[in-house]
């Protein structure tokens, strides 16, 4: 099959010219903002081309809804999973195509089928909210192909998976291309792109600027192909660790809010865990357990975990939007553990939320309304109760030529930037007010590789300049590679530690899934005044060997 | 740059004027469907402008209209829908007059005195409704519906003759309230009518409106929960005190929408004093997108609408009914939320686009540059 393509004058397209031949992977790359989800959704009859032609085994064919790109047998796994969680793998499978095998024997035969030709081991009749990220991504694959899919897009799927997963998903894309499927494979992570790849299409601003062969490419020339241009050099590993502690974080324990109980009685895997985590209390979850951990000046710490094991309630409880339950925060010597969110920013604490369109932005605000988010009350912002709007509309000039925001003006709302772009301007507004300590949760999830790497300049920048940052972040090689020490984080414990010098990705892999808890064995111990409070995570850390699989469900 | 505001200004005008010409066409469909003529009732309408006394008659009107809806709209601006007004205003009005009537102070002290009961009154009826929110988690629009049925009952009480009421024929009044706490109109002649002087007082409290909104720190942290709860938490905002502080500022802004009418014409609360103004306001409000010019136009559109229509009863040759006005308002209602959701969903998406095309623009002249340059 064959899809050649030519549009210009599109928000981001321009003359792109793509062809996926059967039985091959075949990657898109691409900065984000650069054109790849509109591509996507033109494919997948989401919106229409101005101009140019989509072709299908040689056909020309126009798509005017997703429907139209089904019957002709292109699928689209989307990088937010849409799976009715309250029911069944079968009934979400059949939903919307119930007229193909029915809703019963023969669906469920079908999904046999299907499920043992790719080896995707999806069992029908679980219910969706028992199954695991991992287990949910292969029910998004088997439904696409259960509609007769024979060219599958995947949106970025490893960006919500563990290395173990990822391979484990890179197995299921060789089964569907052996058989004759073609699979189109977005990703911002090169090194998997090459390893799973046939081919690779690299779309810059809205162009492709090129294709590549995996067996002749190396992530470095990948990446300036996206980038069009030569990377900085990344990591100069040179410690800039002090031994003043800018945050003491000590016992800190956050119980779950509302439903405790509810979640216990829904969990039965937990229930053995919940007699030894919270004895004290009955019911109710701990969602922070007992967490402690002293970040110096000058230091990064970076935090790894499956999603949900208690990242965004250790964010939370820092920044001051949960109350801890018990335990302490100190800030530069001030207990900050009664302090309101305000004061905590007020005095310096920056953060660079998970979540940019629910925690960073306003959306439908311009660009300089968005810079006085957070920091109405500081200068250039405000001049005593009123806003000077005249001040933030300089600096927010001055953010976007700085951070290099792609943007036509500040007076353009949030919601028309790129991920990127927005978070660029996130970033340069946290930074502005010279944080001591910094908060950053994915700061560069959704970001192209120019962006990222000015992202991660910004934060060794201010690492200099004695700046304390907690990172949070999906990415591992991130994480190594910016932390000076680091944790993991599982069911809301610290349980393990590890030296960024010579810890690999899979070994934290290994501990964020909970198998590996305590400490990592061949791995030397952080090399910093916050062992102690390590041990103290280690010692109390419930192991379970049959319990692996339990943090992907409580991610969901 | 500009080109951003001027479309963003057109896009603000674009909403409205849209729900104008459909409720206008609507309104015309219903005509002909019953039969009369689908025009002429608007000219008798418009006709009624150019007579000074009907001028007057709507300026007034408006005047409430307008300081109603000023204490919607703030809460529209951070997401809570205080339907209460209506009774945040009458029990507002109650107390004021039953103060003026019993209180004889100089006017310089009498009629500061009257608004703060008046601010006080309506702000604390509101209040009820903001601390169940913050404490109980009880919905602000469930509570402020059941506190307009409670102010109904509280007003029949504080009207009976044994409290404060004062008979008056068949009328129950609170008593005709001292008169230094009268606020003074402008006369304009016996035939024409009098303009409330409060009339000023809503002007000074739209500008205020702007002034707090747009220009002060607590307005931006107001409008940021409006327009996006958990960002504005994030950023530092105690939401629920900002939602008590808004209920308040909105209770005590309904509390004086009463107060042209009572302070300037009739002097006393009586049975006759009008009702749903705090609905009518939604409506305004919602038609005046929240901004102080938008609400002034829309409330004098909705005076307008009250005071030409009676008009049409007594047309000849043909009568019309009045109620095509009420109609036109529901239709108005319903066309402006109907249209306002479609321009914006489409002015963000245009935008979007737009600022796509000219980043798109300026990557393909860099790199034509570069290309020239390379050669």
């Amino acid at each position: 099959m064959g899809i050649t393509k030519r549009f210009p004058g599109v928000v981001a397209n321009s003359d792109i010219r793509l062809s996926v031949r059967k039985g091959t992977v075949h990657a898109l790359v691409g900065e984000n903002g650069a054109g790849k989800s509109t591509l996507m959704k033109i494919l997948y009859g989401m919106q229409k081309p101005d101009e140019g032609t989509i072709a299908v085994d040689g056909e020309q064919v126009t798509f005017s809804s997703p429907a139209d790109a089904i019957a002709r047998g292109i699928g689209m796994v989307h990088q937010h999973f849409m799976l009715a969680d309250n029911l069944t793998v079968l009934e979400n499978v059949v939903l919307g195509s119930e007229k193909l095998h029915g809703i019963g024997g023969g669906a469920r035969k079908k999904i046999k089928e299907i499920s043992d030709r790719y080896g995707l081991n999806v069992r029908p009749d679980l219910l969706v909210e028992s199954l695991g990220v991992a287990e949910r991504q292969r029910v998004e694959i088997l439904k696409v192909l259960y509609r007769g899919a024979r060219t599958l897009i995947l949106d970025e799927p490893t960006a919500v998976l563990v290395p173990q997963e990822v391979d484990a998903l890179f197995s299921n894309l060789r089964e569907l291309k052996s058989e004759g499927l073609a699979v189109i494979f977005i990703s911002h992570k090169l090194g998997e792109v090459l390893s799973v790849a046939d081919e690779i299409t690299v779309i810059r601003r809205g162009t492709t600027v090129g294709t590549a062969v995996p067996s002749a490419t190396t992530p470095r020339q990948l990446a300036e192909m996206m980038v069009g241009s030569e990377l900085p050099t990344p990591e100069t590993a040179e410690s800039t660790v002090t031994d003043t502690p800018v945050i003491e974080v000590k016992s800190l324990t956050v119980y779950a809010a509302g439903g405790a109980s509810l979640g216990a009685e829904s969990e039965p895997t937990a229930g053995g865990l919940l007699g030894d985590l919270a004895p004290a209390t009955g019911t109710a979850k701990r969602v922070l357990d007992d967490v402690t951990f002293t970040i110096h000046a000058g230091e990064v710490m970076g935090i790894a975990g499956v999603e949900g094991n208690g990242q965004t309630e250790l964010i939370d409880a820092l920044i001051g939007l949960k109350n801890a339950d018990s335990g302490t925060i100190g800030f530069l010597g001030d207990d900050i553990t009664p302090w309101a969110t305000r004061k905590r920013r007020e005095k310096g604490i920056g953060y660079i939320p998970e979540d940019r369109h629910r925690h960073g932005l306003l959306l439908e605000a311009p660009l300089w309304e968005n810079r006085i988010l957070g920091h109405v009350t500081e200068k250039p912002n405000a001049k005593g109760i009123w806003l000077d709007i005249k001040g933030a509309q300089a600096d927010t000039r001055r953010i976007v030529e700085e951070y290099d925001v792609r943007t036509p003006g500040i007076d353009v709302t949030a919601a028309s930037l790129s991920g990127g772009n927005q978070q660029k301007l996130i970033v340069g507004r946290e930074m502005s007010h010279k944080p001591k300590f910094l908060i950053a949760a994915h700061p560069t999830r959704g970001v192209d590789v120019g962006a990222q790497a000015a992202i991660w300049d910004q934060i060794r920048e201010a690492r200099r300049e004695g700046l304390a940052v907690l990172l949070i972040s999906a990415d591992l090689d991130e994480l190594i590679g910016l932390s000076d020490t680091l944790r993991v984080i599982y069911d809301g414990r610290l349980v393990a530690d590890a030296d960024p010098a010579t810890v690999t990705p899979e070994e934290l892999g290994s501990a964020m899934t909970g198998a590996a808890s305590g400490h990592l064995e061949h791995v030397e111990e952080a090399a910093d005044g916050a062992e102690s409070t390590v041990e103290n995570g280690a010692d109390s850390t419930v192991e379970n060997a049959d319990d692996t699989a339990a943090p992907e469900d409580e991610a969901r | 740059m500009k080109k951003f505001d001027k479309e963003r200004l057109l896009l603000a005008v674009a909403g409205p004027v849209m729900a104008l010409v459909a409720a206008i066409l609507l309104t015309s469909v219903v005509l002909l469907a019953s039969g009369k003529n689908p025009i002429e009732p608007y000219n008798l309408m418009l006709q009624q402008i150019g007579y000074s006394d009907v001028q007057v008659l709507i300026i007034n009107q408006a005047s409430m209209y307008y300081i109603a809806a000023l204490a919607v709209a703030l809460g529209f601006r951070m997401n809570l829908f205080n339907i209460g007004v209506d009774g945040q205003y009458r029990l507002g009005a109650v107390m004021t007059a039953v103060v003026g009537a019993h209180v004889a102070l100089p006017a310089v002290l009498q009629v500061p005195l009257l608004l703060l009961v008046a601010i006080l009154t309506g702000a604390f009826w509101a209040g009820i409704a903001g601390v169940l929110k913050v404490t109980r988690g009880v919905s602000e629009v469930v509570a402020t519906i059941m506190l307009n049925a409670i102010a109904t009952s509280l007003i029949l009480y504080l009207t009976q003759t044994n409290t404060w009421g004062v008979q008056v024929g068949n009328n129950m009044t609170t008593g005709i309230m001292k008169k230094s706490g009268w606020i003074p109109g402008i006369d304009l002649g016996s035939d024409v009518g009098e303009i409330y002087g409060l009339v000023f007082l809503a002007a000074i409290m739209g500008v205020l409106y702007w002034l707090v909104l747009n220009r002060t720190r607590f307005g931006f942290d107001l409008r940021a929960t409006g327009e996006s709860e958990s960002a504005a938490a994030a950023s530092g905002v105690d939401a629920k005190r900002m939602t008590l502080t808004a209920m308040l500022i909105s209770g005590g802004v309904a509390g004086l929408a009463g107060l042209p009418l009572l302070l300037g014409d009739s002097h006393t609360y009586s049975l006759t004093f009008p009702e749903g103004l705090g609905f009518t306001a939604i409506g305004i409000a919602l038609l005046g997108r929240n901004n102080p010019g938008g609400i002034a136009l829309a409330a004098l559109l909705w005076a307008f609408l009250d005071k030409a229509s009676p008009a049409l009863d007594y047309a000849t040759p043909v009568a019309y009914q009045k109620e095509i006005a009420t109609i036109m308002q529901g239709l108005i209602v319903f066309a402006v939320v109907i249209s306002y959701e479609v321009v914006r969903t489409w002015g963000l998406r245009r935008q979007q686009k737009r600022v796509g095309e000219e980043l798109a623009a300026a990557a393909r002249n860099n790199s034509e540059k570069k290309e020239v340059a390379a050669r």
